[in-house]
């Protein structure tokens, strides 16, 4: 080996010095910054909402960490603003260690199950997760729960059978809205039903919970449907485009997201606007204020909260203390009355979309009813979803 | 001869992975056991693999810009054919290995550019992905999954199945007769044909090669996973094409290593996870991950340079 040679190891060294230095140094960096921000935005927000009851000290020192796939929109932003008012009090008050929210850069599948790995690594015992998708996750879902880590899914639920899921009613709200049309138009009427995301589980439940009550109603007809994708613009023209084939339309059935579309193609043929449901977007529920303003204008709200967020955080809170929760949860659907409608405007701002703050009393109260209406029954796994959706959405207030 | 002196621009992809794995360990120490090493790395075996495939169609001085869409292909019918009729899926897997090499002599008996014909398959691959899939889903092969969570005595399996894929490419690609012939066509395929070799068939050859460890890592990667989608590995050519580079081979010459490459897919996920474990948000982790690979390429011109000195 000559001179020159050991030359070059050194500084081949020196240069992997220097990289594990930088490395080191800004890891000091980020830590002191991630450990002040978790509290500063919320405290203002939700003071003594948590209340803190004798037995904290079971998770006080367990951590839960959130693995989220996206937050491309008002309704994620919405969920990651609640997730973080809501944890970082109980982080607070040393009900757990510490509640970490992780969105990946891109809506990939294979980057979360790195995340969840990662997660894994950093020894979080609970992970909640908002899936990239359903199944493609399972691989590192096992490896979670292998490793002793609880899962507790939502919204973009895994089918990993170890995993916990927190679901929302999607038959429900197809029911309701046949329901709500029933209600208001007890001789009959003509329907327009505008449809999701093809192929999504979230768009064959929703509508097959309209086709299901339906059946109950023969006045009522369902006389076109169209697919909107959930955005407005879709809906929008799509609308348009239907409409002039149209008999008079009494009603509009919606799956949320797109309700100002409907409204907006609705006004440009100057047919007279019919009763649309709407969800919790900003803009549809001010256009619904409006309207009710001008003309009186009735409607009803219905959509999955993002606060759903929240109860996956509980949840994996309850298990972590020991508890014995069933493995599926239906979360009540987020109503808004018309009475409720301008305390809720009062409080969303714009852009965003409205939400419903699920505590953690209530999260304990829909555990309980969950496990009662599973007792009776044989079939525990699957009941629960079905039997609390039958029952009428507990008496649990919107406090926006 | 210097054929036993190894230059430190050849240990530099060994230098850059221990200085990334001492990181990681010093700050998770979890990852120091054979759960945490398997967790760190196991989700690299398909990337790694994908990366031999394209090491070698670097290695004649092409590139393949469809190593994604084509993973993500074999994906798709290991998840759903190759579960409901074993038979169909196995003919189709070895149809798409002689696709590829038909590619590869098409490639050079037109003198195509690589550059556009793969990025045009790739258009045809995502497109088939999603002809057989249109929707995210599907299971794996109960004998995949148990190969993929096997958990061998002494080593994880992701460590294992990594030493197996340096090993294997390192005796094709470096030890054996045909190994060397192949990186001739990239160091100068013209005294190759003048050996008296077809090159349309060793392009061929070396393209069919590239498909087999395609279709390898479409398989690990549905064993991993348990699903698979039409764009489930859509950011394996990024990820291939920089492991290579990462692991010391060059854009033409025929100068790749495999073992190198096995290693540079390994430091790209391990830069991963670095960052994640340093808390950094995942928005910049992508442009970290840029930074890595600039910082390991910058340092090797340093030591290309003062080889060119001496």
């Amino acid at each position: 080996m000559t001179p020159d040679n050991d030359k070059r190891r050194w500084r081949a060294g020196l240069l992997g010095l220097a990289l594990s230095a930088a490395a080191l140094s800004a890891h000091a960096d980020t830590r002191g910054e991630t450990a002040a921000s978790p509290q500063s935005p919320a405290r203002t927000q939700v003071e003594g909402q948590t209340q803190a009851p004798p037995q904290e000290s079971a998770t006080a020192d367990k951590r839960i960490a959130l693995s989220n796939n996206y937050a491309g929109n008002a309704w994620r932003q919405q969920m990651l603003a609640a997730w973080q008012a809501q944890t970082a009090p109980a982080v607070k008050t040393g009900v757990v260690a510490a509640a970490d929210a992780f969105t990946i850069a891109e809506n990939q599948p294979t980057d979360q199950a790195a995340q969840i790995q990662n997660l894994i690594l950093q020894g979080y015992d609970a992970i909640v997760i908002d899936a990239a998708s359903t199944t493609a996750l399972n691989g590192a879902v096992q490896e979670a729960c292998d490793a002793g880590v609880v899962v507790v899914s939502f919204d973009g639920i895994v089918t990993a059978p170890c995993a916990w899921k927190i679901v929302n009613d999607f038959h429900a709200w197809g029911r309701e809205q046949v329901d709500y049309m029933a209600k208001r138009f007890p001789d009959g009427a003509n329907l327009l039903e505008v449809r999701g995301l093809p192929g999504t589980f979230v768009d064959d439940d929703l509508h097959q919970g309209i086709v299901d009550e339906l059946k109950h109603y023969p006045k009522l007809h369902i006389v076109s449907s169209v697919e909107g994708d959930w955005a407005q613009d879709v809906t929008q023209q799509a609308v348009a485009g239907v409409l002039p084939s149209l008999p008079h339309i009494d009603g509009v059935l919606n799956q949320g997201g797109e309700a100002y579309g409907v409204a907006q193609a609705f006004r440009a043929s100057q047919r007279e606007m019919p009763v649309i449901i709407f969800s919790n977007a900003q803009d549809e529920l001010a256009w619904w204020a409006e309207q009710h303003r001008k003309n009186g204008y009735q409607s009803i709200a219905i959509s999955n909260a993002p606060g759903i967020a929240v109860v996956a955080f509980w949840v994996a809170q309850r298990i972590l203390a020991g508890e014995d929760v069933p493995k599926q949860l239906t979360v009540p659907l987020y109503h808004i009355r018309q009475d409720q409608l301008s305390e809720v405007l009062a409080h969303t701002p714009k852009g965003s979309v409205a939400d419903q703050i699920f505590t953690r009393a209530d999260v304990e109260k829909l555990i309980q009813q969950t496990r009662k209406a599973a007792a009776p029954g044989t079939e525990a796994a699957t009941a629960p979803a079905q039997t609390s959706a039958a029952t009428p959405a507990p008496a649990q207030e919107p406090k926006p | 001869m210097t054929r036993h002196s190894i230059s430190p621009r050849k240990l530099l992809p060994l230098i850059s992975f221990s200085v990334l794995l001492i990181a990681t360990f010093a700050l998770q120490e979890r990852a120091m056991s054979y759960l945490g090493l398997n967790l760190l790395f196991n989700l690299t075996i398909p990337i790694a693999l994908a990366t031999i495939g394209q090491l070698l169609i670097i290695m004649v001085n092409d590139i393949d810009l469809s190593v994604g869409a084509f993973v993500s292909l074999v994906a798709c019918i290991v998840s759903t054919l190759l579960v409901q009729h074993p038979w169909l899926g196995w003919l189709a897997l070895a149809g798409l290995v002689l696709a590829y090499a038909a590619l590869g002599a098409l490639i050079h008996r037109f003198d195509l550019p690589a550059i556009v014909v793969t990025l045009g398959m790739s258009f045809i691959w995502g497109g088939l992905a999603l002809v057989i899939m249109p929707a995210p889903g599907g299971t794996s092969p109960e004998w995949l999954r148990a190969l993929m969570t096997v958990k061998p005595p002494l080593a994880p399996m992701a460590v294992v199945a990594a030493l197996l894929i340096a090993a294997a490419a390192h005796l094709l690609i470096m030890r054996s007769g045909i190994g060397t012939v192949l990186r001739g066509l990239g160091g100068n395929s013209r005294s190759v044909a003048r050996a008296g070799w077809r090159l349309s068939g060793l392009y061929a050859l070396t393209y069919g090669l590239a498909g087999v460890f395609g279709v390898l890592a479409g398989l690990t990667l549905v064993g991993l996973y348990t699903s698979s989608g039409a764009s489930v590995a859509s950011s394996y050519t990024l990820l291939s094409i920089a492991g290579v580079i990462l692991g010391g081979g060059e854009f033409i010459g025929g100068r790749v290593s495999p073992i190198g490459a096995v290693l540079g897919a390994l430091t790209l996920s391990l830069a991963g996870s670095l960052l994640a474990f340093m808390h950094i948000s995942p928005d910049w982790q992508i442009g970290a991950q840029g930074a890595v690979l600039i910082l390991v390429l910058a340092a090797r011109l340093l030591f290309t340079r003062r080889e060119a000195l001496l």
